[in-house]
């Protein structure tokens, strides 16, 4: 997932539970029922899992864009040959 | 929120919490319902009232115990634990507390209930006071909630005596 991706997906969690959460609260409390607010909250949050936790295409609407290859190599890493010196000189 | 671990330990944190939240509305949404709950004993018949070979007074009686509960029943109600106590004063004890009966009741349905019974539980006393006694039936009954805080609560019934001779 991308960076914006990230956030979406985090949103929707946080709006999707608190939804689900209301939602059970009103039904159990109209019906006197705790068994159907408990049933509708965890389907709730199975929805939830569903949609927020794969990597769906819509969260991958804005990739990161690398450095392209080609202007990488225009600037080469530096070579580690000083270790190797350092080292001879400690042990004398 | 970088891997399916770190997102999935997210919703889950934040749905038990808010379960927790949830729990909490449920338990204070009992502090609306009315309740009027009523009961009434009667003592049919004093079987016998002996001393034991302690020294001890012990009474068997017959009750007959009527009694609505299902207003105490809310949508947060596991379960309602009845039980009569037998109360009086005695020189050693400022209150003596006897609990001669009990029952669970688990639903509305079974909270209106009428039941005639010798006690379950023995009635011994602490010494030998307890001819000519007079003493209370106290029905009391602690509501026990699917989540949240239990509360209890008695009706106290007065004006029963024990016989002033054993028998």
């Amino acid at each position: 997932m991308d960076w914006q991706g990230q956030k979406l997906a985090e949103q929707l969690m946080q709006i999707l539970l608190l939804i689900a959460a209301v939602v059970a609260f009103v039904v159990g409390y109209a019906t006197e029922s705790f068994r159907t607010m408990m049933l509708i909250y965890a389907g709730g949050v199975v929805l939830t899992t569903l949609i927020t936790i794969p990597n769906w295409p819509c969260f991958n609407r804005h990739p990161l864009k690398w450095l392209d290859p080609s202007e990488a190599e225009k600037y080469p890493k530096p070579e580690v040959v000083a270790v190797s010196s350092k080292k001879k000189s400690s042990k004398k | 929120m970088h891997s399916f671990g770190y997102r999935a330990n997210a919703l889950l944190t934040f749905a038990v919490t808010i379960l927790a939240f949830i729990c909490a509305i449920a338990s204070f949404s009992d502090k609306f319902s009315n309740q009027t709950p009523s009961a009434q004993i009667q003592i049919l018949n004093i079987n016998w009232f002996q001393k034991q070979p302690h020294g001890n007074d012990e009474v068997s009686l017959t009750l007959n115990v009527t009694a609505d509960l299902q207003s105490l029943f809310t949508w947060n109600t596991k379960q309602v634990f009845a039980f009569v106590a037998a109360e009086y004063e005695t020189s050693k004890n400022a209150l003596n507390q006897v609990s001669l009966w009990d029952a669970i009741i688990p639903e509305k349905e079974h909270a209106k209930f009428w039941i005639q019974i010798s006690n379950k539980y023995r009635f011994i006393d602490q010494g030998h006071n307890l001819r000519g006694k007079d003493f209370n039936l106290t029905l009391h009954w602690h509501v026990m909630p699917k989540t949240g805080k239990m509360f209890a609560d008695k009706i106290v019934m007065s004006g029963y005596q024990l016989p002033n001779a054993y028998r």
